[in-house]
């Protein structure tokens, strides 16, 4: 791995959401906070719909890099900013798209960038992931 | 009513402990499409050199959000629930959490900012193991919508 270089594609990956995913997600993470599973709630705070946990899509996001490196290193650091909510229909859902690219690299910390998107948009803000890489 | 702004620097108390079963992060793994099998098979993440399955990066929100109860419950921060939003969120790991750890939080309000008619509050949850030793430093940035 030591002949990464800024800017190239490491991996790209996909999932789709369904409600059943944020119902999962709900109870795995103690998180029921009810925008996130109940149309009328989400409606009556303003929302556009029921959306995605922030957290699941940060979580679900860094797998393609965890994938890639399949044992051969260590997440040290993950950062995102939420951007956009991502709402999930409650018929089709929606998918979530990842890519990871080489950011920087560091002494012996690599930097990955993630692009984050749904329906288009991008969703999460400054996501970056620093792995250590066993040599 | 704005976040009480003498409520950065504020040290909250440790958390009970937390301890990290095997199944929980199994189920946690499910949830956030994990499939490495250091998640899920206790051989494979032996085989590796970890002690038993390893949590996924995102699980230290579980720990972390003992500490921001106490945050949200305390009674003099001017927090209204119903109008926060989870700006941003970071992990910084000096290990992985894996199953069987015995894990405690303390918070800690670094910053208080008010931005464009909202409140920005980061607060900064150091998560230990049983031995005191540092395991993750779970960082949220909540902002509190004005009510104009």
């Amino acid at each position: 791995m030591s002949d990464l270089v800024v800017g190239q594609e490491l991996i790209t990956g996909n999932v789709t959401l369904t409600r059943f995913s944020l119902v999962r997600y709900a109870g795995a993470s103690g998180d029921f906070n009810p925008i996130h599973y109940r149309d009328d709630v989400a409606a009556s705070v303003g929302l556009p719909g029921v959306l995605a946990h922030g957290m699941l899509t940060m979580g679900l996001a860094v797998q393609p890099v965890i994938d890639w490196m399949d044992g051969r290193g260590e997440v040290v650091e993950y950062g995102v900013r939420f951007t956009r909510p991502v709402v999930v229909d409650g018929n089709g859902g929606i998918t979530v798209n990842v890519t990871a690219k080489v950011g920087a690299i560091e002494e012996d910390v690599t930097r990955i960038d993630l692009t984050v998107s749904a329906a288009n948009q991008t969703v999460l803000g400054k996501a970056q992931v620093r792995v250590k890489l066993h040599q | 009513m704005p976040v009480n702004p003498e409520l950065q620097g504020r040290v909250f108390p440790p958390t009970t402990p937390y301890l990290v079963g095997r199944e929980k992060v199994r189920e946690f793994a499910r949830a956030v499409f994990a499939k490495s099998p250091h998640n899920h098979d206790p051989e494979a993440a032996r085989a590796a050199g970890y002690a038993d399955v390893v949590a996924p990066p995102t699980f230290a929100v579980v720990i972390q959000e003992a500490g921001l109860a106490l945050l949200l419950a305390a009674p003099d921060t001017g927090i209204d629930f119903s109008r926060i939003v989870h700006g941003e969120q970071k992990f910084s790991y000096t290990r992985p959490i894996v199953a069987g750890d015995e894990l405690t939080a303390i918070l800690t309000v670094t910053s208080i900012k008010s931005l464009g008619g909202n409140d920005m509050i980061t607060a900064e949850t150091s998560i230990t193991d049983s031995n005191g030793d540092h395991v993750v430093t779970a960082t949220s940035v909540l902002v509190m919508r004005g009510t104009e």
